[in-house]
């Protein structure tokens, strides 16, 4: 079929050549294909496809698909860190020793780990929680367009199966999460991988592309009565600024990515070496997108920081209007900067000058934020959560993370440590604090909302040791080694003095990676005991907005009666008031979309479509094409696509819900973590 | 309940049609987004093109060598009108109860817009016979990159008419049909005004420089 044959199946090629390197890439491809096989038959026999199918994948309830979204982006979570330890591992033994991976492999690492963890870990992450948690922050019952959400799942999944497949079919990338051509060009990667990159990146940047036109939707149009912008949670305006920079930014990364791919199918010349063609293009549009990916990643962690630690100090946010302003503020400077991932290709010193100083002064806003975080916690009762532990360790480590980044704005000093390990620790020090921190910890703030009972703290917390200890062994050191020449992407060292460093370096990934187990270990064991942990009456945090105001699990149709909003804190108000939990005087039907089983199609159709593209398959090229766009038209004909809810069922649940809520006792802060915090909240004041 | 005015810039269906125009708040504003999005991506192509007209020309043919100004014009005529006639297909739905209006403006609109595809064929075919072909040149490749996204954008246009017109013969007149008509519109007139910039950007100006 196409350009595919046998011998692109990686436990082929491992039994044609059996090194260790190949050892490694075929039993990594047996993981992937045993894991299906064990869900495949724990689903069949627990008898959960119908479940599966009717209450999940064919769902359109942002809920659910935000849910999906997380569920994608722990899977990938796993694979990325176990190649990052991988990774990690091969540089400790690869001081002038050729270690165990082949370049070829390493490179194949880089690139899918790099690859992995911004664009089908970070991103579903963000997108994930955001779609669970916006609506519900804002009073709303959905977004505004639940099908194209969905439809935005399964194209970012379908981006992160082909990455997937690659692990079994073919081979990936070796051009690094940035692709920069004349490398990935045909005439220097003939093969797939670069293909299996362009076409998992373009899936999911239009997915994201449609979700910034969703979400920015949503806010504009879809809170409730009284919930004026000002009034907005943290949370949801950090979603806005990610909204409104996916609306800008993911467009020059489409098209780069098609340009590339125009370059390698059908001999165009936008970044060849000959004949007009002229690489730096590539490096603008990349970065035009890249750098503001990098705050689309941020601002939602910022906004979980700022409910997290509002909500654990027991305070409102200090500063509110100036970090909605200093949020504003990061998302139109975030595209003045781009610049500066390229000092050294030629630019003037002028140019890199104003740059570099654009760069610097994204520290002022982020700054600001940092104190209104800090003194949104003096004089707060402070609650040392599994959430709040995380946070504060942010706002540590990124600090550090951020000083290096003014000294890396420095185009002289760039100069000198372009490329080099100064800079993987860099950017390693603002994600994973900044991005990967902030979404466990929202991961562990709404978990009880989401599932109805609390994750266990004392996993929790031992996984946030591991996160924390091990994030400073780990990339500390590469901070020295980049100062002492080391580059990155380097698959063997000629240096002995590199060795201790990068041991130490390999310890650390390991205390990473049991961080990650934890989590895992965390999650089986508060599902096992989560009879006594159950928060029915939804608020096990005494939360502040209105999220926390409905029952956890949430009903499919988030509240029974359209709250109204008097103020900022919208929930606390209402409990200082004695408003919350108050049965409504009317109901009213209420109409929901109904389940699609369009966006599957689609997404299967992506499959097909990346897949075909990347193996030159062009009969299913065509046949893909077509299911996804008559899918969509077939939609478009489908004239009932709501269901109602009739009032007196909503009655009946909600009097129900809160009767039961009533019977609850109010649970003091101190005992939060008992069995005794059945989420109804004690109320000071 | 008293509604506002105006809700979204464009052509509202107001007073006329109060149920739909309540629910096209949403779907219009986030269309208009979307076209926001959209516009990015042809700002990039325009970008890309003023990077490589000049400079990625390798010695291969330049704008003045290539450019038919003729063809080029009678395309601007053939779209402008289109953009007319869809007007006149809005105004049609808003203020007339028939079918027999609106179908007559879409099919004329149909017929200018794939009057235009067709000519935009027939104009990359003869500079393909010129070997003016995108391979040959850094120029070439933004030129028919630039132009020919937008060529695939009014084709999308066209076929989403096509399934207009289907529903309209099958479903009528309902909010739906109305709300999808009246994105297809923004969505045609966006295509319009890029096209007048490609027009000025790189026909007129590749031939005056
Ligand atoms: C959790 C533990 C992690 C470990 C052990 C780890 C390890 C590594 C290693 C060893 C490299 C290669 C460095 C080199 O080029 O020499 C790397 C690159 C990279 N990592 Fe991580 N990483 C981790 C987490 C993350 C996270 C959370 C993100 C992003 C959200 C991330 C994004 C990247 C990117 C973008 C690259 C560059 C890939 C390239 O060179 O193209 N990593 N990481
Ligand atoms: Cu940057």
């Amino acid at each position: 079929m196409g350009t595919l044959t046998p011998q692109d199946i990686s436990f082929v090629q491992t039994f044609e050549n059996p090194v260790m390197s190949e050892f490694i890439d075929g039993a990594a491809g047996s993981v992937l294909v045993l894991g299906i096989i064990i869900v495949t038959v724990l689903l069949t026999y627990y008898r959960g496809w119908k479940t599966l199918w009717f209450d999940w994948l064919t769902s359109v309830d942002h809920k659910k698909v935000g849910i999906m979204y997380i569920v994608v982006s722990f899977v990938m979570l796993a694979r990325a860190i176990i190649e990052g330890v991988l990774m990690r591992y091969q540089q400790s033994i690869a001081v002038n020793d050729p270690g165990v991976l082949t370049p070829d492999h390493f490179g194949q690492l880089f690139s899918t780990h790099g690859s992995i963890m911004i664009f089908f870990m970070a991103m579903p992450f963000i997108t994930g929680m955001i779609n669970y948690v916006m609506p519900q922050q804002l009073g709303a019952r959905d977004v505004s367009f639940p099908l194209l959400n969905a439809i935005s799942l399964w194209l970012t999944a379908a981006g992160a199966a082909l990455v997937m497949i690659s692990l079994v079919v073919g081979k990936f990338s070796t051009g690094g999460w940035t692709a920069y051509p004349p490398y990935t060009g045909i005439e220097f990667s003939p093969g797939e991988g670069v293909d299996y990159w362009i076409w998992s990146i373009s899936l999911t940047s239009i997915g994201s592309t449609l979700t910034g036109v969703n979400f920015a939707t949503t806010i504009y149009k879809n809170r409730a009565p009284g919930m004026t912008l000002f009034r907005m949670p943290l949370f949801c305006w950090t979603s806005l600024c990610t909204s409104v920079l996916m609306i800008f930014a993911m467009a020059p990364l489409t098209i780069a990515t098609l340009m590339l791919a125009l370059d390698r199918y059908a001999g165009f010349h936008f970044f060849t070496n000959d004949l007009g063609g002229n690489m730096m293009n590539y490096a603008n549009l990349f970065w035009l997108f890249g750098h503001p990916e990098v705050y689309i990643l941020i601002l939602p962690a910022f906004g979980v920081f700022s409910e997290v630690i509002s909500t654990f100090s027991g305070k409102t946010i200090y500063g509110y209007k100036s970090l909605v302003v200093a949020t504003m503020s990061i998302a139109v400077l975030s595209f003045t900067v781009w610049l500066h991932h390229f000092f050294t290709m030629g630019q003037g010193a002028n140019v890199n000058a104003i740059f570099g100083i654009a760069t610097m002064l994204i520290g002022v806003p982020t700054g600001v934020k940092v104190y209104d975080w800090l003194l949104t916690m003096v004089r707060g009762r402070i609650r040392l959560t599994t959430a709040m532990l995380f946070s504060i360790m942010f706002l540590i480590t990124f600090v550090i993370g951020g000083l290096t980044g003014v000294i890396l704005a420095n185009p002289p000093v760039d100069f000198a440590v372009h490329n080099s390990l100064f800079l993987v620790a860099h950017f390693h020090n603002m994600v994973i604090p900044g991005v990967l921190f902030g979404m466990i910890a929202g991961y562990q703030f709404w978990f009880p909302k989401a599932f109805g009972f609390r994750l266990s703290e004392r996993w929790g917390k031992a996984s946030f040791w591991c996160w924390s200890i091990g994030f400073y062994l780990t990339f500390m050191p590469l901070y020295a080694l980049g100062l002492m020449g080391a580059m990155r992407r380097t698959v063997e060292w000629f240096r002995p003095e590199y060795l201790g460093w990068l041991q130490v370096a390999f310890i650390g990934a390991l205390l990473l990676f049991s961080g990650f187990i934890f989590l895992c270990v965390q999650l089986v064991s508060s599902v096992r005991h989560r009879d006594q942990r159950r928060v029915p009456a939804g608020d096990p945090w005494d939360g502040r907005s209105l999220e926390w105001s409905n029952s956890a699990p949430p009903p499919e149709y988030n509240f029974a009666v359209i709250p109204k909003v008097s103020g900022q804190d919208a929930f606390t108000r209402l409990k200082e008031q004695g408003q919350a939990y108050v049965s409504p005087a009317t109901y009213e039907d209420i109409v929901v979309p109904k389940n699609s089983m369009v966006a599957p199609v689609i997404g299967v159709g992506a499959i097909g479509l990346g897949f075909a593209l990347v193996w030159h398959i062009w009969w299913l090229v065509a046949v893909s094409f077509v299911i996804i766009w008559s899918a969509v038209i077939a939609r478009s004909f489908v004239t009932e696509t709501e269901r109602v809810i009739p009032a007196s069922t909503v009655r009946a649940d909600h009097e129900a819900w809160l009767a039961q809520v009533r019977e609850c006792a109010t649970t003091p802060r101190e005992q939060e973590d008992t069995s005794t915090n059945v989420g109804r909240a004690e109320v000071l004041a | 309940m008293k509604r506002q005015p105006v809700l979204h810039p464009g052509l509202n269906l107001g007073s006329a049609d109060e149920y739909s125009h309540a629910q096209s708040e949403p779907v219009i504003f986030g269309f208009w987004v979307f076209l926001m999005a959209d516009l990015v991506l042809f700002a990039i192509l325009f970008a890309t093109y003023a990077s490589m007209s000049v400079q990625g020309q390798a010695g291969g043919p330049s704008p003045t060598d290539v450019f038919d100004l003729p063809s080029a014009f009678i395309e601007t005529m053939l779209l402008l009108s289109s953009s007319i006639t869809f007007g006149m297909a809005s105004l049609a739905l808003k203020y007339k109860a028939d079918r027999l209006h609106l179908v007559f403006w879409l099919v004329l609109t149909f017929c200018l817009g794939a009057g235009f595809i067709a000519m935009e064929v027939r104009d990359f075919w003869i500079m393909t016979q010129q070997g003016a072909v995108p391979q040959r040149s850094g120029f070439l490749s933004a030129f028919y990159m630039l132009v020919a996204t937008h060529g695939i954008h009014v084709t999308a246009g066209l076929c989403w008419m096509i399934v207009m017109l289907v529903q309209l013969w099958l479903l009528g007149r309902t909010t739906e049909v109305k709300l999808r008509l009246m994105r297809l519109a923004l969505f045609w007139h966006m295509l319009d005004i890029v096209w007048v910039c490609i027009f000025t950007f790189v026909y007129l100006f590749g031939v005056a420089l």
